[in-house]
């Protein structure tokens, strides 16, 4: 574990080196502990990837004698680190999401498939036929960092990102896949689009894929597509 | 319920507030007013808590007309305002008579300022915050800027402002206190100012030619800065000779400074992602925050270093600043 600040208002603390999901694993299991009895300013922390992000209100922080709110914020979350022994495997649910893969859908299927020397179906059979892990929710709501893309199909971003990306992309940014719940500008590769729905406001977990969580991609139609948007 | 009617929406007016904390784990930005500093002080001059809603008028404003008598305040950067012809006054409370027009026109120096009005626009609440979250188009008045036609709600005035409004004496339909927010509690603005930094968590990973011209040189701002990010390009060109790799993606804060391939620093702003993948190599100090967001393109910055702890003492002497003008202002209507 290692802590590092984040300007004067939040800590920073590494967990690993990857992503991979022990080190998720104990970052959740730190950020759960740490809002399970927050100390006074504690804001939130966020999980992502191989790490935790802290905010905290300088302001609020208890005093103590001769020390600055952030050697508090790092004594406090050194001392209720949990244990490497004590942290639990993430128990993620497993999902199946559906995609229109390539045309209109993903623009950039063909050209992900000519880089690795693969036919559209071949990209889409091994895209489909891997199960993911869901290492952060981030960037914009609702956003999943997927790991688990098999290096066949590992891809660089694109040089200038799309001013566009239409909502429910999904795509291939090197080493990893994830959609963008929303369109927005975006520099992965578009190779299809899911007709599901990823962020709800009015949801309770407003994210429909949480940290952990198992993927799995399931081909469809653009017919099916259409029936499961409308429906 | 008192209304403003949007006659002419401005450039871009949102609704935003602090912000809503809370929701960084599945990629909720917190967002708010991205110069903090003068909507709270907007809010405190109508006696609304510092969290109000409030409107975020940005480089050209909108034309609004109050159906009720309506007390607001202006706060941040200087903008031709008026009513009815009559200049209003910023930086203090000013009653708005029934079927009062103010006209916000453009900014003279700096780029936003905030209108608020006392009872806070009363727009619902969203994951906790009643800001516009624009990229995913949820909070604030319909996820959206104003446009024509837009009918905004006013929620109930505290009971200083019920007390304090009527001892603005007049039958004009514009009447502003004779106290304002004194200058040596606003932010500094400039259009060239020398902010504070702490070295970001990928200081290391530059080398010294770049601390050194990091540290020294003038960043213009490029006009494709917005409410996410403050684009710089330095005055020698890119900080980088060759591109730094990008780390595992990981969260950021607001006033991150990060550098991506191309060498032309990036600033986060209110409306910034959660995480990012590109390598930080310092971090804003939050006093100075208010001094970026009020940067148009062309204006400079300059950085300097502070230790983490001189930028927490700032911080706590700006908070204990604000304590005073909050108990000042509670002492115009007892």
């Amino acid at each position: 574990m290692k802590l590092a600040p984040l300007g004067d208002s939040a800590v920073i603390v590494t967990l690993g080196e990857t992503p991979d999901a022990a080190t998720v694993a104990a970052g959740c299991a730190l950020a759960a502990a740490l809002e399970a009895k927050p100390l006074p300013g504690l804001i939130e922390c966020a999980q992502a990837n191989a790490s935790i992000t802290v905010f905290y209100d300088p302001v609020r922080i208890p005093k103590r004698g001769g020390t600055s709110p952030f050697q508090r914020v790092c004594r406090w979350i050194e001392d209720r680190a949990p244990s490497a022994g004590q942290v639990a495997p993430i128990s993620g649910r497993q999902m199946t999401l559906p995609v229109c893969y390539g045309g209109e859908f993903g623009l950039d299927l063909e050209m992900v498939g000519s880089v690795h020397g693969l036919t559209v179906d071949e990209v889409i059979a091994l895209h489909s036929g891997f199960e993911y892990f869901v290492s952060a929710i981030g960037f914009i709501p609702g956003f999943p960092y997927l790991r688990g893309l098999p290096e066949r199909l590992h891809t660089p971003r694109r040089p200038t990102p799309r001013t566009r990306v239409p909502a429910g992309s999904v795509a291939i940014g090197g080493a990893q896949t994830g959609i963008y719940p929303f369109e927005t500008p975006g520099g992965w590769n578009l190779i299809g689009c899911t007709p599901w729905r990823l962020f709800n406001t009015y949801s309770q977990a407003p994210s429909l894929l949480q940290v952990g969580d198992r993927v799995r991609f399931r081909p469809i139609t653009s017919d099916e597509y259409g029936a499961s948007r409308s429906s | 319920m008192s209304r403003i009617h949007v006659l002419k929406p401005g450039q871009m007016t949102t609704v935003q507030d602090l912000g809503r904390p809370g929701w960084q784990r599945y990629g909720v930005t917190p967002g708010g007013a991205v110069d903090a500093c003068a909507l709270r002080l907007a809010n405190l001059l109508t006696g609304n808590s510092e969290n109000a809603a409030a409107l975020e008028i940005t480089a050209a404003g909108p034309t609004l007309r109050f159906a009720e008598e309506t007390l607001v305040a202006v706060a941040g950067a200087e903008f031709e305002a008026s009513v009815d012809g009559i200049r209003l006054p910023a930086w203090r409370p000013v009653r708005l008579g029934a079927g009062a027009e103010l006209t916000i026109g453009t900014a003279r120096t700096g780029l936003r300022c905030y209108l608020a009005v006392a009872g806070g626009l009363a727009v619902p609440r969203v994951l906790g915050g009643r800001g516009t979250h624009l990229a995913a188009g949820f909070g604030g008045f319909d996820g959206r800027a104003l446009r024509n036609g837009d009918v905004l709600k006013i929620g109930p005035p505290t009971a200083w402002a019920k007390r304090f409004t009527p001892t603005l004496v007049g039958a004009e339909s514009m009447v502003a206190a004779r106290w304002e927010v004194g200058a040596a509690v606003r932010p500094k603005y400039t259009t060239a100012p020398v902010v504070r930094v702490m070295r970001g968590p990928q200081w290391e990973a530059f080398d010294a030619v770049v601390h050194a011209r990091f540290l020294a040189e003038r960043f213009v701002v490029d006009a494709r800065s917005d409410r996410m990010g403050l684009r710089l390009s330095a005055d020698g060109g890119g900080l980088l000779k060759q591109p730094i790799g990008e780390i595992v993606s990981e969260g950021v804060v607001t006033g991150a400074v990060q550098v991506p391939p191309d060498g032309q620093p990036i600033v986060l702003l209110a409306d910034r992602q959660t995480v990012g993948g590109y390598p930080k190599i310092a971090i804003v100090a939050s006093v100075d925050l208010p001094l970026l967001a009020q940067l148009r393109s062309g204006d400079s910055v300059t950085f300097s270093e502070i230790p983490i702890v001189d930028a927490q003492e700032l911080w706590m002497a700006n908070e204990r600043l604000l304590a005073t003008v909050r108990q000042g202002i509670a002492l115009h209507a007892v």
